[in-house]
């Protein structure tokens, strides 16, 4: 019976997580644009076109809009070595900014539809969880 | 004619908006490079901060909370640190040793924390500790700035002693350039100066004005200097013994300066620098009772790290001031001349960010680069 009652418990929480209502979409990319303007914008641009040689674009990024798992990795665990964006090597260090899940959805979603972006995906804070270092390794 | 007239006019304007840029001396790339470099330290992801024991010893902070005792190139992690807030640009920050290290094992650590458990963010703070092995035992928190928040920005920090007995720190403005640097019943935006112990010098510049202060909200007696933006990078001059320090700037407008007692540096009443976006931030660049920098810099280099070379190593760059520029990923080499800056050049141009550099025990430069490690320039011979 405890069992049963400690599962009975356990499992509304997990099924309370999942339900704690999501943000919309507009409302995640507003507060994702306050954390690009804090923590981004600097290397990135206040138009997303990065720097020179050193900073890639997230503006029409290749890279950005056809790895969106990726590019949460590189904001979850900080991004080494060398990257392709539109056709361009760069080799440069991006890293780990210390934000919560729940930020770099916001972030991402910010990023996806920004300065001509625009993304059908709704990057979740769920979806931030689940991905994990390794696929920044393949 | 006047039309013809009106063009010229507007071109010479277009010239100049276009000429009007960089503030001189303009940079340079050297003719003959006649140094290298090899990394001595490597799989340290941001190398904030360097502290040399002896020639093969020495203390390297990494950003994200590691602290590193390095011997002979091989690093061990220290154990026990404080816990870190990192966010953005806070973290685990500078690390120095206690003037007596040698017989009392005592290092001081700046750092983000939250030590009032309020989930409301970070704020900077001032460690010491005992490092005894690979470990620190008596932690100590000597100095927290207020309010915490949960802003990446600003965090500063580099730490220095004189030869009086003080430590002094750097504490940014925290993102709140409106509330902070300015007011001395506030932190960030600051330059503060402590006894070894923590405790607050009695001739501190705020000290005597506390004592006639009649509002609620006491003065912040630890501050030395104020109206500071960012300043990651500071150092005694090795014949004066002042302090020099320097800060971000907004766009346009990093600052070198030289910090006496009770100054205000005028972030941002005035300043050189514009904001990121373009807007204007103050048309003023000077004002009664507020100091010049030293120098600053158009465009912004994003300066960290500060050292002055004194040994005979690199010839001619004995007296020259080293800045580390994470923008541009080079090291600068400043020369200076009757107070002032006569020549600036680019040192190891696109070697990755440059957050730190020290002059070690052996009278070589050591810089800290972001995904790199600690590397060591060596001279060509």
């Amino acid at each position: 019976m405890k069992v049963f009652i400690l599962t009975y418990f356990l499992g509304l929480g997990v099924i309370g997580y999942h339900l704690a209502p999501q943000k919309s979409k507009a409302e995640s990319i507003k507060d994702g644009s306050e954390i690009y303007l804090d923590l981004c914008y600097r290397c990135h641009g206040l138009d997303g076109v990065g720097q020179d040689d050193m900073i890639p674009p997230l503006k029409s990024s290749d890279y950005l809009l056809k790895n969106i798992e990726l590019a949460i990795a590189g904001l979850k665990y900080g991004l080494k070595g060398e990257i392709i964006v539109n056709n361009k090597t760069y080799n440069g260090y991006m890293a780990y900014q210390g934000l919560e899940n729940d930020e770099i959805a916001d972030v991402m979603n910010y990023i996806l539809n920004q300065w001509g972006n625009s993304s059908k995906n709704f990057v979740t804070t769920l979806q931030v969880d689940e991905i994990n270092k390794s696929i920044l390794e393949k | 004619m006047k039309k013809n007239i009106s063009h010229v006019f507007l071109l010479f304007f277009i010239i100049q908006i276009g000429c009007a840029q960089e503030n001189p001396p303009i940079i340079q790339i050297p003719e003959v490079m006649n140094y290298s470099y090899e990394i001595v330290i490597g799989g340290i992801d941001i190398p904030w901060g360097m502290a040399f024991i002896n020639q093969d010893e020495l203390l390297v902070t990494e950003q994200a909370g590691t602290l590193y005792y390095v011997k002979n190139g091989e690093k061990k992690e220290v154990a026990g640190l404080p816990p870190v807030y990192f966010r953005g640009q806070g973290g685990l920050l500078d690390v120095a040793l206690h003037p007596d290290f040698s017989k009392n094992k005592i290092i001081y650590l700046t750092l983000g924390a939250n030590t009032e458990s309020d989930n409301k963010g970070g704020n900077t703070s001032l460690y010491c500790a005992t490092l005894y092995g690979t470990e620190l035992i008596d932690v100590k928190l000597l100095y927290k700035a207020t309010p915490n928040t949960k802003k990446g920005q600003h965090f500063g920090s580099r730490i220095v002693f004189d030869k009086e007995g003080h430590i002094y720190f750097s504490i940014g403005d925290r993102g709140n350039r409106e509330a902070n640097p300015q007011d001395i019943t506030r932190d960030g935006g600051k330059i503060y100066r402590l006894n070894l112990d923590g405790s607050i010098p009695r001739d501190n510049p705020l000290i005597e004005k506390s004592d006639n202060w009649l509002s609620d909200t006491p003065l912040k007696t630890a501050i030395y200097s104020y109206g500071h933006r960012n300043p990651q990078g500071m150092v005694i001059h090795p014949v004066t013994g002042e302090i020099w320090e320097h800060e971000h700037g907004p766009q346009g407008g990093d600052e070198i300066n030289i910090i006496k007692k009770g100054d205000n540096y005028g972030w941002p009443e005035i300043t050189y620098g514009i904001n990121y976006s373009g807007t204007i931030i103050t048309n003023k660049t000077s004002a009664p009772h507020m100091k010049q920098p030293f120098y600053y810099w158009i465009p912004s280099i994003a300066p960290s790290g500060m050292a002055f070379s004194t040994s005979n190593i690199y010839e001619g760059w004995k007296g020259n001031l080293f800045v580390g520029s994470l923008k541009f990923q080079y090291l600068e080499r400043l020369v200076i001349e009757n107070e002032k800056v006569i020549k600036r050049e680019k040192i190891l141009n696109n070697i990755g960010r440059v957050r730190n550099v020290v002059e070690g025990p052996d009278g070589y430069l050591y810089l800290g680069v972001e995904g790199k490690g600690i590397v060591k320039i060596l001279p060509k011979k």
